[in-house]
């Protein structure tokens, strides 16, 4: 027995508590999917990076336990979720899609998944991503590109593709990935499904391997808002090991949904709807705008005028932050050692030129260049000071609207291949994301439509600072719309 | 900012000196035109007239009255199990269980 046609946290919760299925033949479901169509002699999506089974089946036993004395069910009970192998689960291996990790295996859990095991969740295994999260296409993951399962010759988005990919798939159920630029927001909306960028400090980064550490932050796939406020209430919180989360109390955020959004005031910002936006995607938000308007919303101009110092801004703190975050990677501790080294500093530069990509290497020595001294002040300080400007834009919007509405993309999924000779062009498809990353505020993705060609379209939703309330009604009434 | 003919050989060797990464020789010609290139394009921040507008570093210490502390703050000082030596050393590439072993580190 089972429920091959599943995708959502209720109906899976629902099925085991009925007795209509188990939480072990739902994981097996699920793991058959993704033996017959992640892997080359199937679709070649490539998500999956490692599978999990005995912890899965494990936890799928001790729920089907629960269901069978007939006892109240956690709240994720049975769900299959895959995590972004830039999160730690003990004993599965964690490679952040690199070959420096190779055959690392992390002796604790990422707090994100210690809670979303606590919950009932059955974690199915680790999912293929942009190298140390430094992509927007997954095309630079040391393990192959990921393939968008609505397109297979198209890229998924990245960092988080593997993430976004396998929840189109019908892989998993949920998933969870990491959003330093717009790794979450992108992906979701390049595959057609939900994905959550929570306020920074809302979700521990405790177990999270860091690419730029204030700006990274952790975030849920679903196939629906529902869902995705579901994850999200379960893994945010106040983390002792996270000395920058949050003690703020965690919102009912599934409540919220219920509260219609009639009276809601949502900004749209000029400068994200210029030049170089597909007219496709203009127009399938320009859609999504009139029927929030007639569910009653007030739509707004606004204007964010630093928005076209974004990315400079991003590139240079990201990069910068992320060179002294991989400067642990050097040989000594865990991960790739290179072989044949006589002295130290010859196996720190060996072990680091043969792990990493060309993708990493460039943002190293780009974030390297923009502290060094004589360039500290021209660009790490300078782009410091710009993310404050970037900030007070969004605290000015925000005091007129509850929500911005806007594109994450400019252009939809692009074929594999097709932007890689090119690092500054891959960095300006970023052009929508940044701004919310580096200001702190929460955002997310929620599909709105299709191109004529039958490509994927997401719009993005921006809240103000731990208001994701806001942001996940506006969202429900855009899915609902799409009915 | 960089000088408009954008970054030269040698500080691309020094920067990667600094960042512990042996380029090839051939890696090298590629990462002085994408550097130059996306220095090139983040030289538009020096557009921005930032005198007076403080550095932000961290979210959470935001300029303290414009947006409400998220509560960062500092643990007690106070002792806490940390991870388990033998799990931790079970991952490194060569130890003797105890430490980490490695090259010699003085070079003489």
């Amino acid at each position: 027995m089972g429920l091959a046609s599943a995708t959502t946290i209720q109906e899976v919760r629902a099925g085991i508590a009925s007795g209509k299925a188990t939480a072990t033949s739902v994981a097996e479901e699920h793991y058959a999917r993704i033996a017959a169509e992640d892997g080359p002699s199937g679709k070649g999506i490539n998500s999956f990076l490692a599978l999990s089974r005995d912890r899965a089946l494990a936890q799928a036993a001790k729920i089907d336990a629960l269901a069978a004395k007939g006892e109240a069910l956690p709240p994720l009970a049975g769900v299959p979720v895959g995590i972004k192998d830039v999160l730690t689960m003990q004993g599965s291996p964690a490679t952040a899609g690199s070959k420096i990790l190779q055959g690392y295996r992390p002796p604790y859990d990422a707090t994100a998944v210690t809670r979303l095991e606590a919950a009932g969740a059955v974690l199915l295994g680790k999912l293929n991503c942009d190298e140390f999260a430094m992509g927007s296409s997954n095309e630079n993951s040391a393990y192959g590109p990921v393939r968008n399962p609505r397109a297979l010759d198209r890229v998924p988005g990245g960092s988080s593709g593997g993430s976004a990919a396998a929840v189109a798939a019908g892989f998993a159920v949920a998933s969870l990935g990491s959003d330093t630029g717009g790794s979450i927001r992108q992906p979701a909306a390049f595959c057609g499904v939900v994905g959550v960028l929570p306020t920074y400090g809302r979700v521990s980064r405790f177990g999270l391997i860091a690419f730029a550490s204030s700006l990274d932050r952790v975030g849920p796939f679903a196939t629906n808002v529902r869902d995705a406020a579901t994850m999200l209430g379960v893994i945010a919180g106040k983390d002792a090991n996270d000395a920058t989360s949050s003690d703020r109390p965690v919102g009912d955020y599934v409540g919220a949904l219920a509260k219609p959004v009639t009276g809601l005031r949502i900004g749209v910002p000029a400068e994200y709807f210029g030049e170089g936006l597909n007219a496709e995607i203009r127009a399938a938000i320009e859609r999504a705008l009139d029927g929030l308007r007639a569910a009653g919303c007030e739509i707004k101009k606004i204007a964010l005028p630093h928005t076209k110092y974004a990315i400079p801004t991003y590139y240079v703190i990201a990069t910068a932050e992320a060179s002294a975050n991989l400067s642990r990677f050097d040989g000594v501790r865990y991960g790739l050692r290179a072989g044949g080294v006589k002295t130290l500093s010859a196996m720190f530069r060996e072990t680091r030129d043969q792990g990493f990509g060309a993708e990493v290497k460039r943002r190293i020595l780009l974030g390297t260049y923009a502290l060094s001294a004589g360039y500290y002040d021209a660009y790490y300080r300078k782009a410091q000071q710009v993310r404050t400007l970037l900030t007070r834009d969004f605290l000015a919007a925000f005091a007129q609207v509850d929500a911005i509405v806007a594109p994450i993309t400019p252009t939809p999924p692009w074929k594999l291949g097709e932007k890689t000779a090119d690092p500054l062009q891959m960095y300006l498809e970023d052009i929508y994301s940044v701004a919310a990353s580096l200001a702190g505020i929460c955002g997310m993705s929620v599909p709105c439509g299709e191109t004529t060609s039958g490509l994927p379209i997401g719009v993005q939703i921006m809240g103000p600072h731990f208001n994701e309330e806001n942001m996940l009604r506006v969202a429900l009434a855009i899915e609902t719309a799409q009915r | 900012m960089a000088d408009s003919a954008g970054v030269t050989t040698e500080e691309v060797l020094r920067v990667a000196e600094l960042a512990n990464l042996d380029l090839t020789a051939d890696e090298v010609p590629r990462m002085r035109r994408d550097l130059s290139a996306i220095l090139g394009h983040i030289a538009q921040l020096n557009e921005l007239d930032t005198a007076g507008v403080p550095a932000m570093a961290q979210v959470g210490e935001m300029l303290g009255a414009e947006i409400e502390s998220t509560g960062a703050s500092l643990r007690a000082d106070a002792v806490h199990p940390s991870l388990d030596r033998a799990a931790v050393m079970a991952a490194a590439p060569e130890s003797d269980g105890r430490f980490f072993k490695v090259p010699k580190v003085i070079e003489r």
